[in-house]
C-alpha cells in the first residue's frame, strides 16, 4: 500500500480558487467587450488584445526578473489588462494600451509585492497615470460606428459625453442622448464603460458566483443616486439620478473596479464604508469638480484608505467582552 | 414544534456527501479476534491498567481506572484473555498504551452488569453511574461526561441541549441513531436533566434530516420541558458555541465555557450511551461508526466494539476500493488524518473516512488575494487572514491580540480560501504557542 497522506484538517476545500475567480471576472467582462467591438469596431478588439497581452507579458517578465514563480496562469494579469482597455477611449493610439498595461502590472502591482499586495487598483492607477501623461489621447472620443442605426440615435449622439452635458459644461440638457442609448452603450465613452446592459449582465454573473458581494457596488451606486439627485443643477432635489447612474464609468467602476480584492476592505462593514465613500467622492467631483467624471479618482482615494477602514471595522467577535477597543 | 429554523452568522456549505449511508440502518459488526483498547481516550492523564497480561476478562469489566477527576474508566469490549499491554498507534494521539485482548467469542458478561431504572435513581447515583460506565462525549473530543455534569455551585444551569446537528460532511452515525433509537436519546436527555436539576431540554437537529426531526419530535411529545429545534444546515452548526447561540441566543463569553451562560451541551450519541448504561448496566464498550468515502466498497453505519482496528472495520464493509489516498478519523472538516489502518476505534470515533485520490485535493497555497471570504465565513467573526499572516511570521503577540485563542478550529476559513492559505493550520500553531507561553508565565509567578 502506498503511504497515506497525512495533513491537518480540513481535508476538503471549496471549488473556488484564485484562478477560477479571475477567470470568472474575464468571463463577466466578455459581453461588454463584445458590445464594445459592435459599437466601436475592430479597433476596440485590437486595443483589448494588446492591453491583455502586454499585461500578461509584463507580469511574466517582471516575475522572471525578480526570480519569483511566474503566475500568469492565475488569470489576474489578464483581468488587469482587460480592465485597463475598458477604461480607454476607442481612439487611443495602439501603443497606449501596451504602455498602460505595463505600468499597471510593473509599477502598481508587482513593485508592491504582486497579487494581493497592491494597495490601488492597478488598471485604475494606470488610467490615472495615462490621463496625466497623455491627456489629449485619453479624452478624444469617437462616435460609435453604429450611429446610423436609427434616425433618433443620429440626432441623439452629440459631440459631448453625457456627463459633460449633465454638468452643464458643454451643450444643453436637450442634447442628452436618450437613456436607452446610454444604457445600451450606443454613446460616447470609454470602450467598456458605455454598455450598462452588458456590464450588468456580467455583474449578475459575478454576484451569482459569489465572486463579488453586493456591499461595495450597491452602496456606491446608491450613494451616487441619492447625492446627484439632491445636489441637482437647478437646486436641491432636481438632479437626474438615473442618468448619473448609467452614464460614465459608474457601473463599471462600482461592480468591477471598486470590488478589486487587494485594494478594498475585507470586513463586511468596511466594504459598505468603501462603497459610500466612493459614492460621495464621485458625486462631489461630478457635481462640483473640474472633471466631468469622478469614478476613477474616488476609487483610488478609497483604495488608499482601505487598510485604515479594515482596522477600524474589525467585526465584533463572538462572545467578546468589550473592555478594550 | 414550530417551523422556525435557527442558525448563526458565518459558516460554509460543503457538499454533504451523506447519501451513501444516510438511509442505511446500523448493522452490528462482529467483534474482532483482537481488540486494542487505549488507556487514554481523550486529553488528560491516561488510565492506570487494572489488568495484566494473562488475566481473563469479562465483557464490560473495568480494565483501566482514571487517575484524576478529569478522566473516565475504560472497559473490556470483549471477553477473553489479556495478551499484552503495549504502545499501539492511536487515532488522536499518534501513539498510546493499550490493553490488547484476545476475544474468546463468548461475550461472557461481567457480574456487575445489572439493569437499572432512571426514575428510581437519585441525581448523585446517576452521575456516579455515568462516571463508572466510562461515558465520554461521543461527538469527537471524548471529554468525560461526568465532568460536564458537575458544574461549580455558583453556575446556574437552566438549559440542556442535545447536539444532533451532525454538520460534518459524510457522517451519518448520529442521524441513524436518532431515527432508529429515539427512545434512548430522549431517556438519556432526561437523565442528564435530572442530574443537573434542569427543567428545559432541547434536541437540536439540522433540517437536512427531516426524518430524524420527525421521529425525535414524536418521541418528545409526552416529555415535559423538552423540545426539538430545527437548525439551518450549514457547517459548523454543531460547534458548541454556534449551537448554543442558535438555540438560546446566548453567547459564551470569550475564554469561557457553556456553563457560564447556563448551558450544558451533550451529543445525542452521548445521551443514548447514558440511557443504555442505565437500562442495561453495560458500560460504554461500543459505538456507531460511519464507514464511508470513495475508498470503501460498501459504505455503512456500523455498531463497533471499542478497540476494533480500523482495518477490520473497513473489511466488514467489503474492504478497500482501490488505493486509499487518505484515511480520516472523524469528518473531513475537523477529523484527523491517519498514517495507518492499524489504529483502533476509540470512544470518540464518529467516522472512518477512506478517501481516494480524486476526493483528496492537495492544496497549493498562493498569495492571499484579500477576497475577504475567510472573514465572512468565520463563525467566531475573527479575521483569519491577519491572524494567520502574523502567525506565519512568528508574531504570535499580534495573533493573540486579534483573538487567535477564540478560534474554534472549525476550518471554515481554510475550506473557503481560494488561495488555499494554510489559515486554520497556522492559527492552530499560534494557539499552541500562546497556550504554552501563558502556562509558563503562570508558573513563573
Ligand atoms: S480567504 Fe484566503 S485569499 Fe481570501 S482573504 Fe482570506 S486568506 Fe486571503
Ligand atoms: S479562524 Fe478559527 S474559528 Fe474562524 S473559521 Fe478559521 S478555524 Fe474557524
Amino acid at each position: 500500500m502506498e503511504p497515506l497522506i497525512v495533513s491537518s484538517s480540513p481535508h476538503v476545500y471549496s471549488e473556488d480558487t484564485t484562478a477560477r475567480i479571475m477567470r470568472d471576472v474575464v468571463l463577466a467582462l466578455l459581453p461588454a467587450a463584445a458590445v464594445a467591438v459592435y459599437f466601436f469596431g475592430g479597433r476596440a478588439a485590437l486595443i483589448m488584445a494588446i492591453s491583455v497581452l502586454s499585461a500578461v507579458m509584463t507580469e511574466a517578465v517582471v516575475q522572471k526578473l525578480m526570480k519569483k514563480p511566474v503566475t500568469v496562469n492565475d488569470w489576474s494579469a489578464a483581468v488587469t489588462g482587460l480592465m485597463l482597455a475598458f477604461n480607454l477611449p476607442p481612439t487611443v493610439p495602439l501603443w497606449l494600451p501596451a504602455v498602460g498595461s505595463a505600468i499597471a502590472i510593473a509599477l502598481v502591482k508587482q513593485a508592491f509585492g504582486g497579487l494581493g499586495h497592491n494597495f490601488m487598483n492597478p488598471a485604475l492607477a494606470a488610467r490615472a497615470i495615462l490621463l496625466a501623461a497623455w491627456p489629449v489621447y485619453m479624452t478624444t472620443w469617437a462616435d460609435p460606428i453604429r450611429v446610423a442605426m436609427s434616425a433618433a440615435a443620429a440626432d441623439a449622439i452629440s459631440s459631448a459625453t453625457p456627463l459633460a452635458i449633465l454638468k452643464g459644461m458643454e451643450g444643453t440638457e436637450a442634447q442628452l442622448p436618450p437613456l436607452w442609448a446610454i444604457i445600451l452603450g450606443n454613446t460616447r465613452g470609454c470602450l467598456g464603460e458605455t454598455s450598462d446592459v452588458a456590464l450588468l449582465l456580467g455583474a449578475v454573473y459575478l454576484l451569482w458566483r459569489r465572486v463579488i458581494n453586493w456591499r461595495i457596488p450597491f452602496s456606491f451606486i446608491g450613494t451616487v443616486a441619492l447625492l446627484t439627485w439632491i445636489l441637482g443643477p437647478q437646486g436641491l432635489f432636481t438632479g437626474n439620478a438615473i442618468y448619473h447612474i448609467f452614464s460614465g464609468g459608474l457601473i463599471l467602476g462600482a461592480f468591477y473596479m471598486a470590488t478589486d480584492y487587494s485594494s478594498s476592505p475585507v470586513t463586511p462593514k468596511g466594504q459598505i464604508i468603501m462603497g459610500i465613500g466612493c459614492g460621495i467622492i464621485t458625486s462631489i467631483i461630478r457635481v462640483y469638480g473640474g472633471y466631468p467624471e469622478g469614478v476613477t479618482y474616488s476609487i483610488l482615494l478609497m483604495n488608499v484608505a482601505a487598510p485604515l477602514i479594515d482596522r477600524f471595522t474589525m467585526p465584533r467577535i463572538y462572545g467578546e467582552v468589550r473592555a478594550d477597543v | 414544534m414550530g417551523l422556525k429554523v435557527f442558525g448563526f452568522k458565518g459558516g460554509v456549505h460543503p457538499f454533504h456527501r451523506k447519501e451513501s449511508t444516510q438511509d442505511k440502518a446500523v448493522e452490528r459488526m462482529q467483534a474482532p479476534k483482537l481488540v486494542y483498547i487505549p488507556l487514554q481516550q481523550h486529553i488528560g492523564a491516561p488510565c492506570e491498567p487494572l489488568v495484566k497480561p494473562g488475566d481473563h476478562v469479562k465483557l464490560g469489566q473495568k480494565i483501566g481506572q482514571p487517575k484524576g477527576f478529569v478522566g473516565a474508566p475504560v472497559h473490556a469490549s470483549v471477553s477473553g484473555v489479556v495478551k499484552e499491554i503495549k504502545q499501539v498507534p492511536h487515532p488522536a494521539m499518534g501513539q498510546g498504551l493499550a490493553v490488547v485482548i484476545e476475544n474468546d467469542g463468548k461475550d461472557e458478561l461481567d457480574e456487575f452488569i445489572v439493569p437499572k431504572d432512571i426514575e428510581s435513581l437519585s441525581a448523585e447515583e446517576l452521575k456516579d453511574l455515568i462516571l463508572e460506565a466510562g461515558i465520554v462525549g461521543m461527538g469527537g473530543a471524548a471529554f468525560p461526561t461526568h465532568v460536564k455534569l458537575s458544574p461549580p455551585k455558583d453556575k446556574n444551569i437552566d438549559v440542556v441541549i442535545l447536539n444532533g446537528a451532525e454538520c460534518e460532511p459524510y457522517l451519518t452515525a448520529d442521524h441513524r441513531l436518532m431515527v432508529e433509537n429515539p427512545r434512548d436519546v430522549v431517556d438519556g436527555l432526561k437523565a442528564i436533566m435530572k442530574v443537573l436539576g434542569v427543567k428545559r431540554g432541547y434536541i437540536a437537529i439540522e433540517n437536512n434530516k427531516p426524518d430524524a426531526v420527525c421521529v425525535i419530535a414524536n418521541a418528545v411529545k409526552s416529555v415535559p420541558g423538552v423540545e426539538v429545534i430545527q437548525l439551518k444546515t450549514k457547517y459548523p452548526q454543531g460547534a458548541e458555541k454556534q449551537l448554543i447561540y442558535a438555540v438560546t441566543g446566548r453567547q459564551v463569553p470569550s475564554g469561557g465555557l457553556p456553563m457560564d451562560v447556563g448551558v450544558v451541551v451533550n451529543n445525542v450519541g452521548t445521551a443514548a450511551a447514558i440511557a443504555r448504561a442505565i437500562k442495561t448496566g453495560m458500560p460504554l464498550i461500543e459505538r456507531i461508526v460511519t464507514v464511508t468515502g470513495g475508498g470503501v466498497a460498501q459504505p455503512k453505519n456500523l455498531l463497533v466494539r471499542i478497540g476494533t482496528p480500523f482495518k477490520d472495520v473497513v473489511e466488514a464493509c467489503g474492504g478497500l476500493l482501490g488505493q486509499p489516498a487518505k484515511v480520516i478519523s472523524g469528518g473531513p472538516m475537523m477529523g484527523i488524518a491517519q498514517y495507518t489502518l492499524d489504529v483502533p476505534v476509540i470512544k470518540g470515533t464518529s467516522g472512518i473516512l477512506v478517501l481516494t485520490k480524486q476526493e483528496v485535493e492537495m492544496p497549493e497555497p498562493g498569495p492571499c488575494i484579500r477576497c475577504g471570504k475567510c472573514v465572512e465565513a468565520c463563525p467566531m467573526r475573527l479575521m483569519p487572514l491577519f491572524i494567520s499572516a502574523y502567525a506565519l511570521k512568528g508574531d504570535y503577540d499580534r495573533s493573540e491580540k486579534l483573538h487567535a485563542m477564540d478560534c474554534i478550529e472549525c476550518g471554515c476559513c481554510s475550506y473557503i480560501c481560494p488561495a488555499r492559505r494554510p489559515l486554520v493550520q497556522s492559527i492552530r500553531t499560534a494557539k499552541r504557542v500562546i497556550t504554552e507561553r501563558r502556562r509558563r508565565t503562570a508558573s513563573a509567578k
